[in-house]
């Protein structure tokens, strides 16, 4: 410090180092080098690919073969049906995650022993691996000595290779991930609600559903709607969880659909054509989310 | 009336309480039920009715970090008794550990364990130094197009994993990239760094601007202002974001299952992969889930004050 204070003050300009624009770009233009490199670059690279035959199992001429591949994806009714699969999960998941996270951040936000610790608790499910997480609720599936359904009384229920049921047991297992989530973002609108509303309320004998519909979910949504829109997102891209839960062709989501295409059945073309379809789908929810954020951040 | 409000809103509240302690004793016996697993006898483990009550021990750690066989034939007492306390657990199961020569041959485990230390540990530092700078150029510089490329960087996030690895497993092949630390390096990197970018934003964007201002003036250029004022007060806030990338390196699955598959395979895609093979022993996997989520369990601790930030990519920060 002391050095800097003699400096000479015709050395100043020299001393001044870089320019503040020199600065700028030399702190931001790697990294979007660096992003345009491993993520634009990989899915241009692909996009050529989605108009080809190519499999990358076999050693043989890549044929060209224009927009067939979308075209046949769009018209088998088995891809519409995985995107009904997704359509299914995610609703029944996010559904599920929004209604218990904001119930037990309206439970929550209120003067509670140990609250702090409460909560964190509550937020452990969400930071864990979801392949770990699918894993040893796999163990809790059991149908044969699985302590769920021991404690439910249902016998031996076989949750994850039942047709029917296996969709709701990853949603379920999603749900428990992700519902503190949803609380999170809850209990942070919930406590910036100003206080003297409710009071106001009160002198005014506002019935609780009339407070609850009129001053604390008008206030709090802003908040549920980023929780919905990022969580919807998320759910449409789930793989990990589902893939590591059930084999069963209904709980077939289309990011399954796309491993297996690519790296199973090794249609490298056509899945790179799928992989498109996706990506639109997910850039298009992700302009909106963060049109949100945005907005969020204003307030 | 007053009263009769107060006594209600009591009666309420201590319904609230009840109900979170029930719903928080319903939504943690998942872990409790892999973390009592971990300590298990074999036979133990699935058990009808669910054993819940029973003597630890810590048998399941010994197997997860050995080699082992069954026995074929009753081990030789001389043998048994010479033995150190942990091979004796394996013989008491009915099993073996492996040697070469003298010593103990280890499990995967430890190996893949490490992968994912090396490989969470280098992409993070990465993905946060240069988030950081990145940051702080967003926060102090006009930039045209500012709130499109910030879009950009973001959107890269949000990219479904698969879609992304499909196209980066084929040039992996051609650079031989493949099941290598540095190619996992890369992709964690590259995901974890417009994560960085936003989050560090937003601690960037609460330093006064005024710190540096008065440091220009004093006759620091911009760059020591950056390293000598900037950095110390976005301490925390760099400690934050490396905890987060940190865990999201640490639980990636789909790139792993995909580009690795044994030298650099990271533990998410190897824990499962160990169910495959053969009879299962739950309390030898519950035990390497156990040591894996341990860290996650302890930096969340860390992170509660910043978790609403961390999940929201730094838009809100209460």
């Amino acid at each position: 410090m002391a050095g800097l204070a003699t400096l000479h003050p015709s050395s100043r300009a020299v001393a001044r180092g870089w320019s503040d624009l020199t600065i700028r770009n030399v702190f931001i233009i790697p990294t979007i080098l660096f992003l345009i490199i491993f993520n634009v670059f990989p899915l241009i690279y692909s996009l050529g690919y989605s108009f080809t035959d190519f499999r990358a199992s076999v050693n043989e001429p890549v044929k060209f073969i224009g927009l067939a591949n979308y075209r046949e994806l769009l018209s088998d009714p088995r891809i519409w049906n995985n995107f009904w699969v997704t359509a299914k999960y995610v609703m029944v998941s996010v559904f599920g995650q929004m209604v218990i996270g904001f119930g037990l951040a309206l439970l929550l936000n209120r003067s509670i022993p140990a609250k702090g610790l409460i909560t964190t608790l509550l937020m452990l499910p969400m930071m864990m691996s979801a392949a770990v997480v699918g894993l040893f609720w796999r163990l809790l599936y059991d149908p044969s000595w699985g302590p769920l359904n021991y404690v439910l009384g249902i016998g031996d229920f076989a949750w994850l290779s039942n047709a029917d049921a296996a969709l709701y047991a990853v949603a379920l297992t999603d749900i428990w991930m992700w519902a503190p989530f949803v609380m999170l973002l809850s209990l942070a609108g919930l406590s910036a609600v100003p206080q003297h509303l409710y009071e106001a309320a009160a002198i005014d004998r506002a019935g609780t559903w009339y407070t609850f519909s009129r001053i604390t979910l008008p206030l709090v949504a802003p908040l549920l709607l980023i929780a919905l829109i990022f969580r919807t997102m998320e759910a449409f891209k789930t793989f990990d969880i589902a893939y590591i839960l059930s084999t069963q062709p209904t709980t077939e989501l289309v990011s399954i659909k796309l491993y297996k295409f690519a790296f199973q059945e090794w249609q490298t073309g056509k899945s790179c054509a799928l992989a498109y379809i996706v990506l639109i789908m997910v850039l298009a929810i992700t302009n909106i989310y963060v049109k949100y954020l945005n907005k969020a951040k204003e307030r | 009336m007053a009263v009769v409000t107060s006594a209600r809103k009591r009666v309420m509240n201590r319904m609230a309480i009840a109900a979170i302690m029930v719903i928080a004793i319903i939504f943690l016996s998942p872990l409790y039920w892999i973390g009592s697993t971990a300590f298990k006898p074999r036979s133990l483990a699935t058990t009808v009715p669910p054993t819940v009550f029973f003597q630890p021990e810590i048998t399941p750690f010994i197997k997860l970090f050995t080699k082992r066989v069954q026995l074929t034939k009753p081990v030789d007492p001389a043998v048994y008794e010479a033995a150190p306390w942990y091979e004796k657990r394996i013989y008491d199961g009915g099993e073996r550990i492996l040697r070469v020569g003298p010593n103990i041959q280890l499990s995967q485990y430890p190996n893949r364990f490490l992968n994912s230390l090396i490989i969470a540990i280098v992409s993070t530092a990465l993905a946060v130094s240069m988030g950081t700078i990145t940051a702080y150029g967003f926060s102090r510089f006009k930039m045209p197009g500012e709130a499109d490329w910030l879009f950009f960087i973001l959107s890269t996030r949000m990219l479904p994993p698969i879609v992304v690895a499909i196209p980066m497993y084929l040039m992996y092949r051609t650079v031989g990239l493949n099941d290598s630390h540095l190619g996992l390096i890369i992709l964690y990197t590259a995901f974890n760094l417009s994560f960085s970018v936003w989050l560090m934003k937003g601690f960037m964007d609460e330093i006064p601007k005024e710190y540096e201002e008065a440091a220009l003036v004093d006759g620091y250029t911009r760059m020591q202002s950056f390293f000598k004022i900037v950095l110390p007060e976005a301490v925390t806030g760099i400690a934050a974001t490396s905890v987060f990338c940190f865990i999201t390196a640490w639980n990636e699955y789909a790139f792993a299952l995909i580009m690795t598959n044994r030298r650099a395979q990271t533990t998410p895609p190897f824990i499962p992969s160990q169910v495959g093979s053969g009879l299962i022993d739950w309390t030898v996997i519950a035990a390497g889930t156990l040591l894996f989520i341990i860290p996650v369990a302890v930096f969340t601790f860390l992170l509660r004050k910043h978790l609403l930030r961390g999940v929201t990519f730094g838009a809100i920060r209460k």
